[in-house]
């Protein structure tokens, strides 16, 4: 370990790691602090991502990909399922315990170090700039500074805040989750399903995704008004008993997801934030694997070379970058989501009835909104941009 | 009770409290670290910065909570709960 570094980044995740591995490749010098034991555990995710956003980073390898997904499923409340073929691999499943440690390996290999069991409890500021942070390592608190900090400490970020940043999430935006990994469990290993119901996950969704040989990652979300009343864990126990009964558990993790568009403002004098700590998240879907690592590639990049130019400035260009790759569509997808939100339990019978009724050619996932939105005919155009091929 | 304080900031509570104390008088929250998941809900939806969250330890700093309660509504499982008075359970 060095005495100063370029570029601390504070959280070694899907953001952290890429983040890290675009400042290093560079020419920064990086340091990443992580504060679990292991890099990739525990594992507080899905795992679902899309074809597109994980070849952007890093070739899929066999030893991380449980699945391949060539459909999507919509269970109305009803229990009437709809699936929709995507006609190729538009998706995989990953196992992160391994993934997330294969980035983390790239980023060493592009010259970042990495400190597990190093927790960051504080920053240094200096002329109202960050500075460096402090944390405590072994039992000793320590502090090292540097030019930039990235925060990528992910849904439970305090980073951004110290820096002055307003990252904190209404209650109300947070997707609060508990899923389980299970063995004995009856679903197609190349799709993902989405169930939608009052009963099964209100202002949310409960998802089975393939996890292969039989077993899946079965999990919900629910709002945070819901979950004033209800916890997530309940309306999960719920769903196991009633769809799968046989299910064996293997692991069982709480999480929460971020449901909103990103930060305002994701950068300060010294300071960006990267993936979940800067609510990257696609706010329709939770995943926010892919968009982070988008995120964090450009920060990572634009943080090196600010350094290079020796103009800290010039990492504010980050939000323009941010709103110009994904931004726009995630504001769009924030306001469908707000209209999934609202709907009763009998519109979202009638929406997955439309779709049978569609020969199965026409079934599309961009489709399946368009009639989810019917109602709302200003947001018809813009989807159609978004979605339909 | 104490235990779950950070050290640094048992000096500046008034002894002989039968409460915690929390930013608006008595702190009526309370976390269950043997039963949480540290999964950090709780910590990002916190309008204060007032739960520390580490790798398998948590504790809510009291001075700087208001018992708003909003890290109990989105909380997955029910770990945290308001205490003596039985106030809220999920
Ligand atoms: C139940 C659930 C299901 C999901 N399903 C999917 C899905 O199917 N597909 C998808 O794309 N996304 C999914 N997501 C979202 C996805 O998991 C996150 O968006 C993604 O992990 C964010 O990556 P990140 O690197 O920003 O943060 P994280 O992966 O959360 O990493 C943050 C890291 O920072 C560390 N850290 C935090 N604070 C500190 C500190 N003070 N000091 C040092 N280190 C610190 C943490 O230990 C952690 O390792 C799901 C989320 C949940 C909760
Ligand atoms: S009650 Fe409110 S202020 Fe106190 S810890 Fe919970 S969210 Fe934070
Ligand atoms: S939300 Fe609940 S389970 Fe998650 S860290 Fe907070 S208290 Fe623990």
């Amino acid at each position: 370990m060095k005495e100063e570094y370029d570029i601390i980044v504070v959280g070694a995740g899907p953001a952290g790691s890429i983040a890290a591995r675009y400042a290093a490749q560079n020419g920064a010098f990086v340091l990443v602090l992580e504060k679990d034991r292991d890099v990739g555990y525990p594992v507080r995710c899905g795992e679902a991502i899309s074809r597109e956003g994980l070849e952007a980073f890093i070739k899929p390898d066999k030893r991380w990909i449980n699945a391949e997904i060539t459909k999507f499923g919509f269970v109305a409340p009803n229990g009437k399922k709809v699936v929709i073929n995507l006609g190729k691999v538009e998706g995989y499943m990953l196992e992160r315990r391994i993934f997330d440690y294969e980035l983390a390996k790239t980023a060493s290999v592009a010259g970042a170090e990495i400190l597990t069991r190093a927790y960051v409890n504080d920053l240094i500021k200096e002329n109202g700039k960050v500075a460096g942070v402090k944390f405590e390592f072994r039992g000793e608190q320590k502090q090292i500074k540097c030019k930039i900090v990235i925060g990528a400490d992910g849904v439970e970020s305090r980073v951004g805040r110290w820096a002055g940043l307003e990252t904190h999430i209404d209650f109300r935006d947070m997707e609060s989750c508990f899923q389980v990994t299970a063995s004995n469990v009856k679903c197609d290993q190349d799709a993902l399903f989405f169930y939608f119901g009052k009963e099964v996950a209100p202002e949310g969704y409960f998802w089975v995704f393939p996890k292969g040989k039989g077993t899946a990652n079965i999990g919900l979300g629910v709002s945070g008004g819901v979950g004033k009343k209800r916890s997530a864990l309940s309306y999960l126990n719920n769903n196991l008993e009633n769809f799968f009964p046989t299910a064996n558990i293997l692991t069982q993790v709480a999480g929460g997801v971020p449901s909103v568009v990103a930060l305002e403002k994701m950068a300060a004098p010294g300071i960006m934030l990267v993936g979940d700590a800067a609510r990257q998240v696609n706010p329709l879907s939770g995943g926010g694997i892919s968009s982070g690592m988008i995120g964090a590639s450009i920060a990572g990049r634009l943080a090196a070379q600010s350094i290079k130019n020796n103009d800290l400035n010039y990492i504010n260009n980050y939000h323009k970058e941010w709103k110009k790759l994904r931004g726009k569509k995630h504001d769009f997808l924030d306001k469908i989501k707000d209209g999934l939100f609202n709907f009763t339990d009998e519109q979202f019978n009638n929406l997955i009835e439309s779709m049978l009724k569609l020969p199965e050619k026409k079934r599309t996932v961009g489709r399946f909104f368009m009639i989810a939105l019917k109602n709302k005919p200003s947001l018809l155009k813009e989807i159609a941009k978004v979605f339909v091929v | 009770m104490l235990s779950y304080l950070p050290i640094q900031l048992i000096p500046i509570l008034p002894i002989k409290m039968n409460y915690r104390q929390a930013k608006t008088g008595k702190l009526l929250i309370d976390i269950l670290p043997n039963k949480c998941d540290f999964c950090g809900c709780c910590v990002g939806v916190c309008p204060e910065d007032a739960i520390e969250l580490k790798e398998a330890e948590i504790y809510i700093i009291d001075p700087r909570c208001t018992n708003c309660a909003k890290c109990i509504w989105s909380c997955p499982i029910e770990v945290i709960k308001f205490n003596k008075e039985g106030v809220l359970e999920k």
